[in-house]
């Protein structure tokens, strides 16, 4: 009962205080637009990348054998417990203009990532992406070989099959490890403000924006806490939804 | 012993598993059909596997048509992608998220073709095996017996070069067992390649196959048709299967036909009388003895003097009420065979037979058939 008090009794707090009447007028700021936009965008950039690489990655944590495999599996997880402030200093160590691989990438490519547009989405993929891997593969898994054994039998090579066959079955997982990737990355804040800084425009997502605007006007950072409190209760109904789903089907 | 080549499958399969070996040399001409009959665990479906693609062997060589598909010589390994082998599996694997038209399309999908051409391709084969009916359902939709025959649609519609069969009636309840059996037979027959079908029951191997190849702990024990290997069973696993009394011993006198049992006792028995002549076989030569339950007699007392040449003694230990008729188990007395006995209800009832009871048995020698042990 305490704990229940302990977690919701703040957000009641958040809602009590919000300036219901001013907040159409406060979301539609050039700042807090500005933040808004910029938090989408970076968040479902951050989604697609984290798609587009994690889950050949979760493939071959959850179907290879080699034995170094565990391990690797232990350290693509270490993000999920990693403070994220860590994640911050080691992709400005690694990424940054004097850093192990940024240097190259400034002096060959002149591509600079820190305190940029494209390192938010750096930053909030190396945070987010492994809540997609750890989905998708138990998803995988889990998933019958049978079927891929069949597929296999009736001609499909290993890539057909894997379009065919195994992504429409682990389908529900694949949309559910993507919304988790995409609000962990909404969320994102240790790790952005450390690799890309808090440039209105640029770098500054709602929640650095909230963090900002608790100390010039309380009223901003309310209704952008607002936002991301819809947003958050959005994806825990999309999320409740498919798993009862999938929960129903299997 | 190597394999002649022939234009179906000619196999020499090893495989070395820890606790585990598979030694089979297997041939199956075009448009026969072999019954690979076999204990669980007896390695029948490894085999299949193996010929599918899904294992390599670790010795051996796995040819159809002339084409080497696995060869532990030269490294040489066709993978299931490309072999075209039809594998319908004992759980059917159907793809769940599929209708059953795009499942029985899917073969002509992974070879490139587009949906439409491929659907009607599909829609065709379905026709061909009257289950238009089921096309637009999915696999969770349907019953055991629709789903068998939707996992024959997909391997047929893919036109395999071979047909792998595994336990393909298992999974079914009797009743639909019956009707789908006739079915899968006029298919089989009806299919140009060679197949195999995988079975533990005896029934479904002497209905569908043209030739029998018994497997035991991954060995071939006995191979031969259907007939043949009903009559003379070569191993106890297969005499219980065929429903035989079934006594290894060895040739005493081959003039009067007795064979001296190895776990005790004699029976006079004569030849097979088809190929071979064991009574013409020299004394010493280890035999088989087969006896069919219905061709034994039971008495309450020493029978008089007649003409079964075969009269001992045993105890009752079972009783057992087969659908139009009793089967009573006989433990024979030390150094006497036992045995089972077919008789009717009706003589149960007059001979008060029942557990532990003391009992005479008889059976002519003419119904007691010995041959040489093929695997002594």
């Amino acid at each position: 009962m305490i704990a229940v008090l302990f977690l919701l009794v703040p957000l009641i707090g958040l809602l009590a205080r919000a300036p219901w009447r001013g907040l159409p007028q406060l979301l539609a700021e050039p700042e807090i637009r500005e933040a808004l936009r910029l938090s989408l965008l970076c968040a479902t950039l951050a989604t697609g990348i984290s798609l587009l690489v994690g889950v050949p990655l979760a493939w071959v944590l959850a179907r290879s054998t080699l034995p170094g495999i565990s391990l690797l599996r232990a350290l693509v997880t270490l993000p999920l417990v990693l403070p994220p402030v860590v994640g911050g200093v080691a992709l400005l160590l690694t990424l940054g203009r004097t850093g192990l691989i940024g240097q190259y990438l400034d002096a060959w490519f002149g591509i600079t990532l820190p305190f940029t547009t494209a390192g938010v989405v750096v930053a909030e993929t190396f945070v987010a992406m492994p809540f997609l891997v750890v989905t998708v593969e138990g998803a995988l898994r889990s998933s019958n070989r049978g079927l891929e054994e069949a597929a296999a039998t009736l001609g499909s090579g290993p890539f057909a099959t894997f379009r065919r066959v195994t992504l429409p079955l682990i389908g529900p997982s694949l949309l559910a490890g993507s919304v988790l990737c995409w609000a962990r990355a909404l969320g994102e804040f240790g790790a952005t403000i450390t690799f890309a800084g808090n440039f209105p425009g640029r770098t500054q997502t709602m929640p650095l924006a909230v963090y900002l605007a608790l100390e010039r006007d309380l009223d901003a950072a309310i209704a952008l806490s607002l936002v991301l409190l819809l947003v958050s209760i959005a994806v825990l109904a999309l999320l409740r939804e498919r798993w009862l789903g999938t929960g129903a089907r299997l | 012993m190597t394999s002649i080549p022939t234009t179906g499958l000619s196999a020499r399969i090893i495989l070395q598993r820890e606790g585990f070996r598979l030694e089979a040399e297997v041939t199956v001409e075009p448009g026969e059909v072999l019954a690979v009959l076999g204990p669980n665990g007896a390695g029948k479906t490894t085999l299949l596997r193996i010929l599918a693609g899904l294992l390599a062997v670790t010795e051996g060589r796995v040819s159809v048509s002339e084409q080497i598909w696995d060869d532990a010589e030269t490294g040489r390994f066709v993978p299931a992608t490309e072999r075209s082998v039809g594998l319908v599996f004992q759980d059917y694997r159907l793809f769940p998220h599929l209708s059953v038209l795009d499942n029985v399309a899917f073969a002509a999908r992974a070879r490139g073709a587009r949906r439409g051409p491929a659907r009607r391709e599909a829609a065709l084969e379905l026709h061909r095996l009257e289950l238009t009916d089921l096309a637009g359902r999915r696999p969770g939709q349907l019953s055991g017996g629709q789903a068998q025959r939707v996992a024959l649609a997909r391997a047929l519609a893919m036109r395999p070069r071979m047909l792998l069969l595994d336990e393909p009636l298992a999974a079914l309840d009797a009743r639909t067992r019956l009707e789908l059996r006739t079915d899968l037979r006029r298919q089989l027959t009806a299919f140009a390649g060679p197949s195999i079908v995988v079975t533990h029951d005896p029934l479904e191997a002497l209905v569908l196959a043209d030739r029998i190849l018994v497997l035991e702990d991954g060995r071939i024990v006995q191979e031969g048709a259907p007939a043949e290997v009903a009559r003379r069973p070569a191993t106890e696993y297969v005499a219980r299967l065929m429903g035989l009394n079934l006594y290894p011993g060895v040739l005493a006198d081959p003039a009067t036909g007795r064979v001296e049992l190895d776990d005790g006792g004699t029976l006079f028995a004569i030849g097979s009388g088809t190929d071979e002549a064991p009574m013409t076989a020299t004394p010493g030569t280890s035999m088989l003895v087969v006896l069919a339950p219905a061709a034994i007699a039971l008495h309450l007392a020493r029978p008089g003097p007649g003409s079964p040449r075969n009269v001992w003694t045993g105890t009752v230990s079972g009783v057992e009420l087969l659908t139009d008729r009793v089967r009573v188990a006989v433990a024979g007395r030390p150094g006497q065979p036992g045995a089972l006995v077919d008789v009717t209800p009706a003589a149960v009832a007059e001979l008060g037979l029942g557990a532990g009871q003391q009992i005479w048995l008889s059976a002519k020698a003419t119904e007691v058939i010995a041959y040489p042990n093929p695997s002594p």
